[in-house]
């Protein structure tokens, strides 16, 4: 059996889960227009606002991770003697 | 009080005790149905004090009953069955044992009624956790199993100053609601924080599960941290505190795990993260926040078995946990694949998932008490569990690259366990309602509006395609990130060495003297004879005079 050359690795296929994933993101934003979000404090009811929410504190936890990183990071075999 | 109740605890541990000197079959059985008798002898037990008895002229309630309890003791015991049949294969009996008897410390802690009952089965869990970290057999783990015995023993003297400062001061040994506002209840709170893995001491989690058997880390992310959480519920209820406490586990766990190149550590700093919310649920304090960080235990020990699992079975195929060795594996092992993903999902909180349901509550009930930073600090933190722990710890391990390894699928007793997890997990999900009648206050809340799905939707699949975006920026790197524990692995070590050295400079300086006093020894001594300065026959002026000398001070000094 030849696995290597399994659908979900093809490029071709890739690309279609690209496509399906962002229409599936643009979907959840624009369902917002007919079901409408209930927000709890008056901001989160904002059109995309959780959408927008979720993307940035992943950046921003992305980016910082990174510069923490860039501090605390030593090579595996840090603590053997 | 009933006629006769059955402590569950010690229906587990003599459980353990059998496994540890039965084999084959007669083992196996004991292994199937300890656990069950415990869970039957859980559910006998009432509401209220159900066992007294008297240790060092203590009255003490080695048995107290009550919903939360019950839950917590239902889901330890669960845990040693599933994780039973996850192990029973591939474990030791050693193991096998020594996590049973974890599992009946947990189960001690979950009913103990007083402060004493606690700490010995605080101590027990302590023991045969260590126990459990050792059995990974390699060097590291008889490393990590020493510093993880250390961390515990410690919190374990400083839980015990706390409780003897709470039993002289007040005269009493009972488990109440209290606030940490002296030393004592500080003390304890601090014994109890660092079963938690707060900070500053989170470090021992990351370092000694990862450690562990492929096996042993699915027992040791049951116990620990959950029982502490329950002993939080029971004595720190709305200790405002431990809601920065639990934010900053959130956010510590999240970073951690986004930097970890090992596939069991990013779990095992998961496992903080999560606890950070059930942590944060018990500061916010009001009922709904207790039923949550309950409900989320419950909910938290299953799916946080699952993924332990899955990583269990790709570790014990292909001998290797870095995230940067493994990749491609869903091509041959996809029921493991499916139940990661699963689990992946659950700790997530996404809808249709028990984490969904069960997380929701908190960061509800953060909303019910206005906590808008809190609230949206949660939100954030639900985005950055599914990039760390929803969708990192599979992709990296089951996608993500080919490493050209097929390994074989889970053998069929870890395929079960990791299937009735991932049931659990789904079940709670779609069907809240009666899970919810086993939490302590009644539940007045509904999970699923389509408002809330919808919210949850945008905000964790927009995650997603932060972390697609972002993945140039998470090239796995063969690197450990300093921690806490680094002040006493390093620092510590070096001021040790320091001081070793130093001593030895002394010792080498004594010694010098000590040869140079015994090189002038004929010409110190030589003061002493009849002709040296000490030694000589004075004249009787010089003696009268220095005697005056010495009186006319003395005079001088008695009037001053």
């Amino acid at each position: 059996m030849d696995d290597n050359d399994h659908w979900l690795t093809r490029p071709a296929s890739i690309r279609k889960l690209w496509i399906g994933f962002s229409a599936v993101l643009a979907m959840t934003v624009l369902a917002q227009l007919v079901i409408g979000i209930k927000g709890y404090f008056g901001v989160d009811s904002m059109f995309g606002f959780a959408a927008a929410f979720g993307f940035f504190s992943c950046v921003a936890m992305v980016l910082l991770a990174k510069a923490i990183g860039a501090l605390l990071k030593r090579p595996e075999d840090y603590y053997d003697d | 009080m009933t006629e006769l109740v059955i402590p569950p605890a010690l229906v587990l541990l003599s459980g353990a005790l059998l496994i540890a000197i039965t084999r084959g079959l007669l083992r196996n059985s004991v292994l199937l149905l300890a656990p069950l008798i415990t869970l039957w002898a859980v559910w006998q037990i009432g509401d209220g004090v159900e066992v007294v008895g008297s240790f060092l002229g203590y009255e003490i309630q080695p048995v107290e009953g009550s919903a939360v309890r019950r839950l917590f003791a239902t889901v330890f015991t669960l845990m040693a069955l599933i994780g039973g049949l996850f192990a029973f294969r591939q474990a030791r009996t050693a193991e096998l044992a020594a996590a049973f008897a974890y599992a009946a410390g947990a189960v001690g802690v979950a009913f103990a009624g007083d402060l004493i009952t606690m700490f010995l089965y605080w101590e027990l869990m302590a023991i045969f956790s260590t126990v459990l970290v050792w059995c990974g057999g390699t060097p590291q783990a008889r490393a990590a199993g020493i510093r993880y015995a250390i961390i515990h023993l410690l919190g374990g003297v400083i839980l015990k100053v706390g409780i003897e400062g709470i039993v002289v001061h007040t005269g009493s040994v009972e488990i109440q609601p209290m606030l940490a506002t002296n030393f004592d209840t500080w003390m304890v709170l601090i014994g109890i924080l660092i079963n938690t893995a707060a900070p500053p001491l989170s470090a021992w989690l990351a370092d000694a599960y990862p450690a562990s058997s492929p096996t042993g880390s699915v027992f040791l992310s049951a116990f620990t941290t959950k029982s502490a959480v329950l002993a939080l519920i029971l004595l720190f209820p709305g200790e405002g505190v431990l809601i920065w406490v639990g934010l900053y586990m959130i956010f510590y766990g999240i970073i951690y795990a986004l930097l970890e190149n090992d596939a069991r550590r990013i779990l095992a700093y998961s496992v903080v993260n999560q606890v950070g919310f059930m942590v944060c649920a018990v500061g916010i304090g009001t009922e709904m926040a207790l039923n949550g960080a309950a409900a989320h235990a419950f909910a938290h020990i299953f799916y946080k078995a699952l993924l332990f699992m899955s990583a269990g079975v790709v570790i014990y195929r292909t001998g290797k946990s870095r995230c940067s060795d493994l990749g491609g594996l869903f091509r041959t092992m996809p029921i493991t694949t499916v139940c990661g993903i699963i689990g992946a999902l659950a700790i997530s909180s996404f809808p249709f998932t028990s984490g969904f349901t069960t997380k929701t509550l908190i960061s509800v009930a953060a909303e019910h008490e206005g906590l808008v930073f809190v609230y949206f600090a949660l939100m954030a933190a639900s985005a950055g569990v599914f990039l760390h722990a929803g969708i990192k710890f599979p992709w990296f391990v089951f996608f993500q690259k080919d490493s050209g390894m097929r390994p074989k699928d889970a053998p069929w007793n870890m395929a079960a366990a990791m299937i009735i997890c991932a049931a659990v997990c789904i079940g709670i999900g779609v069907f809240p309602e009666p899970f919810w009648a086993l939490l302590p206050y009644p539940v007045d809340y509904v999970a699923y509006t389509p408002s809330k799905v919808l919210f949850y939707l945008q905000l964790l699949l927009f995650s997603g395609l932060a972390f697609f975006l972002l993945l140039p920026l998470m090239k796995r790197t063969l690197t450990i990130s300093l921690d806490t524990d680094w002040l006493w692995r390093v620092a510590g070590l070096r001021v040790a060495n320091a001081c070793l050295k130093g001593f030895e400079r002394l010792g080498v300086l004594v010694a010098g003297l000590k040869a140079s006093l015994y090189d002038n020894a004929p010409r110190l001594t030589s003061v002493l004879t009849s002709t040296g300065a000490l030694g000589r026959t004075w004249q009787i002026g010089t003696t009268a005079l220095w005697i005056v000398v010495l009186l006319t001070l003395y005079v001088a000094l008695y009037f001053l």
